[in-house]
């Protein structure tokens, strides 16, 4: 027990570092990105304390634009309050379903950059299911995500299979797929099947209502059933990771390939079925964004989600929980990032600076040692995939 | 030039790799340091070599205290090394490896001619036989040792430390280095001669220091025993030669017929080898590494992908079949590398233990681990094998080598097989580990199974095989009986047969 305790300290403790220490550096950074309070540099007091409210206002700002807004509840109810939290849930939902794809490949020693073009090859699956066929309500919303799954799988279940049969490695596969499917979903939508009637840019028709996810609180609020799906995927991987002798397999050769393949694993097997497995995951973040957020397909459907997906994943250690924490971060930056130029008049790149020097500094595990004196080496902690010739 | 210990004591964290120790060797002496693996033998010639700092004790050199904060020092101190792994570029010259990081130039361009009249005169002196223009990739390992030596003179290095210099050679090798290590001795230079090879230390040493867990427990002479020394060593009685019960002879097993094994760029690594080994015995491959008989063993249980001939285990032929099939078809398998092969450092000890059977019934039923029997097999099998642990829960990369090679045993052993192949089981493990992995090789042959021994150490050879199949550049040059004279065994395995 007293084991187990220390490992969950030693995974939380460096995210949570990196976490205080990016969000620390983000505040200098708006400081110095301020004229107006940089040109008080003169006088210190008055520098301290306007920075200081620079600084504090645009964590609120960030706060207030993905958790509560009092003035919106005040406005039109506690409820309505909420409003940028279920922003923030309906940015995090994709986010935690292509993070898991590649926390699961990183668990098998593959590093899935691919996820981008498998969420794009659900979104397709799903989309055409949606506004193409009419099924009953509880029926239609379930086929258009199999489906979604299904394609996404395939799209990664391919690259497992090259690895396999022919040695290719995944990262160069997976970057050019991405390339495939960004430029085949920007084909397709001109195609007649799925250009919208009467529209001439890249617009899929909207999905039926039957093939929508249900909202969660009313048509005001976007939270839809789709945070559920994704918070039983994760259990679903903690679940395969953890207890399933498919996931001894994946963690097997993730671990140590070679000891694996002596003990009579087979490689080829694992490399194919993970591959296939993350594609699903990732497809299932496509079905669900686009069937509970979009509703119509457009090119850019997956905006930057496939390699946020990457970050996230990074974030939670390749874990499935650490995973969804970390997806939740993400969203609520992005979601907070939008109030903060209209709030304090601070540019919302800093949530991006804050999201870049948060992996920087996980990356750099012996730098977060070194700031903070944390005695227990967390560079002997190795999770992602192993390099060009694993 | 004589070397002087005072009191060194080097730790880490809770650990006390060297406590308190006192060592002298005086000029022109052979001194002997024997102590198991972890013993604290490698930490205390880092510390003399400067690789490492003590964190207290003083060195004294003729008499002088000396700091030796890195290599050089020591060098300047004429303390020499020569490392177990060499520290040679193999596409260059012995000249230009001896000279590296103090060439000498002319006009810009690289002079080796001083070099190679130095090397030639300390050759002489020393009765070496090298060519400095020969290639290292193209010399024995013997002789690259030889290259060391030299190098090591060349700086004028009065003491010269040896760090498990036989772990490499072969038989008749070694007697080569005894004979360059008296010469040497003769010369006036001290040698420190790092080893746990009781042999090689009675036939060579002046004065022996034993060392255990980080202590120096005697300093004797080479007229004792080697049981005296091994007690010494160990801390106990130990069983040098194990008992072994005689001979009762089943039906074959394994065989084999015109093996060849490919490596990948098509080079033939093994040659059209064919052995039968029948239940109930013990069949040795005997040779020096890197004769092929890593990749036959590799080939028993398809691990190699490309394989000619005909391997029938128990009249099923497996050629062609998964490495799981194989394993499958009762065969334990115990790889020549722990750490690569046998284990997954960052696993339990307790999922270490079901590597190849995770999802066999009862460790698994549908597609999901049964924790509760997990847990059970690894509490039953590390008490069976006396595996010491923490916990079953605590990480195979965390256990000494020789609890690792235990828990590789009693996964291969705990399921039901009738040919146990082991690949160097011994390699890098203590004496009392050694004794361990021989009785319990010797427990699979009374229960009448099958065993292949893979082993470059003589020794164990003789202990424990009931033949010996000699292994040279891939092909088997002789199978003879375990009462074979050493000499001839060493012959054989230098590819001499006649």
């Amino acid at each position: 027990m007293r084991k187990f305790l220390g490992n969950v300290r030693d995974n939380t403790l460096l995210p949570f570092l990196a976490f205080i220490f990016a969000f620390f550096i983000g505040g200098i950074i708006i400081v110095l990105s301020d004229p107006v309070v940089m040109g008080q540099l003169s006088s210190p007091g008055k520098f301290l304390t306007s920075a200081g409210a620079k600084i504090g206002n645009s964590y609120l700002a960030v706060f207030q634009g993905s958790v509560f807004d009092v003035n919106l509840s005040r406005q039109s109810g506690l409820l309505h309050g909420f409003y940028p939290l279920s922003e923030t849930i309906v940015t995090s939902t994709p986010l935690i379903l292509s993070g898991l794809s590649v926390a699961l490949a990183f668990r098998s020693g593959l590093f899935n950059i691919g996820a981008q073009g498998q969420f794009i090859f659900g979104a397709i699956g799903a989309s055409y299911v949606g506004f193409n066929y009419d099924f009953p309500p509880v029926i239609h919303v379930t086929l258009a995500i199999l489906v979604g799954v299904l394609f996404g799988g395939v799209f990664g279940g391919l690259v497992g299979l090259l690895k396999a049969k022919t040695g290719a490695h995944e990262v160069i596969v997976t970057i050019m797929l991405n390339y495939v499917a960004a430029l085949f979903i920007l084909w397709l939508l001109k195609t007649t099947v799925f250009l919208r009637e009467g529209r001439q840019d890249p617009l899929a028709p909207e999905v039926n209502p039957s093939a929508r996810l249900p909202k969660m609180l009313g048509e005001n609020l976007r939270i839809h059933l789709g945070i559920f799906i994704a918070l039983l995927a994760a259990a679903f991987v903690w679940w395969l990771l953890n207890r399933s002798t498919l996931g001894f397999k994946f963690r097997a050769v993730g671990a140590n390939a070679n000891a694996a393949r002596t003990a009579g694993i087979s490689i080829p097997f694992v490399t194919t079925v993970t591959m296939f497995i993350c594609g699903g995951l990732a497809g299932l973040g496509g079905a669900v964004h686009l069937l509970g957020t979009e509703y119509a397909l457009a090119a850019g459907i997956a905006g930057s989600l496939g390699f946020d997906a990457i970050t996230v994943a990074l974030l939670g250690q390749a874990t499935p929980i650490g995973t969804v924490f970390g997806a939740f971060l993400f969203g609520a930056l992005q979601t907070g990032g939008r109030t903060l130029l209209s709030n304090t008049g601070t540019s919302p790149d800093i949530v991006q600076v804050i999201q870049a020097l948060i992996v920087l500094f996980i990356a750099a595990p012996a730098l977060m040692k070194m700031i903070f004196r944390v005695k227990k080496s967390f560079a002997d902690k190795s999770m992602t995939a192993k390099g060009w010739n694993g | 030039m004589s070397l002087e210990l005072k009191a060194i004591t080097k730790r880490f964290g809770a650990l006390v790799a060297n406590d308190q120790i006192d060592l002298k060797v005086e000029k022109g002496e052979i001194h002997a340091i024997l102590g198991e693996n972890g013993a604290g033998k490698s930490t205390l010639m880092n510390i003399v070599y400067g690789l490492l700092a003590p964190d207290s004790g003083s060195i004294i050199v003729d008499g002088k205290n000396v700091s030796i904060n890195e290599p050089s020092d020591a060098l300047n101190c004429g303390i020499g090394m020569v490392h177990q792994h060499f520290m040679l570029v193999p596409v260059f010259t012995v000249a230009e490896n001896i000279v590296l990081g103090h060439e000498q130039s002319k006009r810009g361009l690289l002079t080796l001619e001083e070099a190679k009249l130095k090397i030639a005169s300390i050759a002489k002196e020393f009765k070496f036989e090298i060519n400095p223009d020969a290639y290292i990739e193209d010399l024995p390992v013997g002789v690259q040792q030889r290259v060391e030596i030299i190098r090591a003179l060349m700086y004028d290095a009065k003491v010269l430390i040896l760090d498990e210099p036989t772990a490499v050679l072969t038989p008749q090798e070694t007697d080569e280095l005894l004979t360059m290590m008296r010469t040497l001795k003769q010369k006036g230079t001290s040698i420190i001669f790092i080893t746990h090879k009781l042999r090689e230390v009675q036939a060579v040493a002046d004065k022996i220091t034993i060392i255990r867990l980080g202590k120096v427990v005697g300093v004797t002479s080479p007229s004792s025993s080697k049981e005296e020394l091994a007690r010494m060593m160990v801390g106990r009685a130990v069983d040098l030669v194990p008992n072994k019960p005689p001979i009762n002879l089943g039906k074959t097993i394994l065989d084999v017929k015109n093996l060849s094994v490919f490596n990948a760029v098509g080079r033939k690594i093994v040659n059209k080898i064919s052995l039968e080994i029948k239940a109930g015995e013990i069949l040795a491959i005997a040779g020096v590494q890197g004769n092929g008989q890593s990749e036959l063993a590799r080939a028993l249980v398809n691990l190699e992908s490309h394989v000619e001939g005909s391997i029938r285990i128990n009249n099923q032929e497996i050629v062609g079949k998964s490495v799981r099939d194989s394993l499958r078809s009762g065969v334990a398998f115990i790889p020549e590398s722990r750490e690569l092969d046998g284990l997954i450092g960052s696993f339990s000890i307790a999922e270490n233990l079901i590597l190849d059977t995770h999802d066999l019934a009862p460790v698994a039923s549908s597609g999901q681990l049964n924790k509760d029997y997990i847990r059970e097999n690894a509490q039953k099998l590390v008490k069976e094998f006396d595996v010491r642990a923490q916990s079953i829960f605590e990480n195979s990369s965390s256990l000494s080598g020789g609890n690792k090679q235990k828990v590789v045993l009693a996964r291969e052993l705990s399921r039901t097989v009738e040919l146990v192949i082991a690949s160097q089981p011994t390699r890098g493990l203590d004496v009392g580990s050694i004794e361990f992995v021989y009785e319990r090789l010797l427990a699979e042959r009374s229960a009448k199974r099958a065993v292949l021994l893979i082993s470059s150490e003589l020794d164990e050879v003789t202990a424990l095989a009931d033949r010996i199949a000699v292994i040279y550049k891939g092909e088997i040059v002789g199978i003879v009986s375990s009462d074979v004279s050493r000499e001839k065994l060493g012959l054989m395995m230098a590819g001499i047969t006649s």
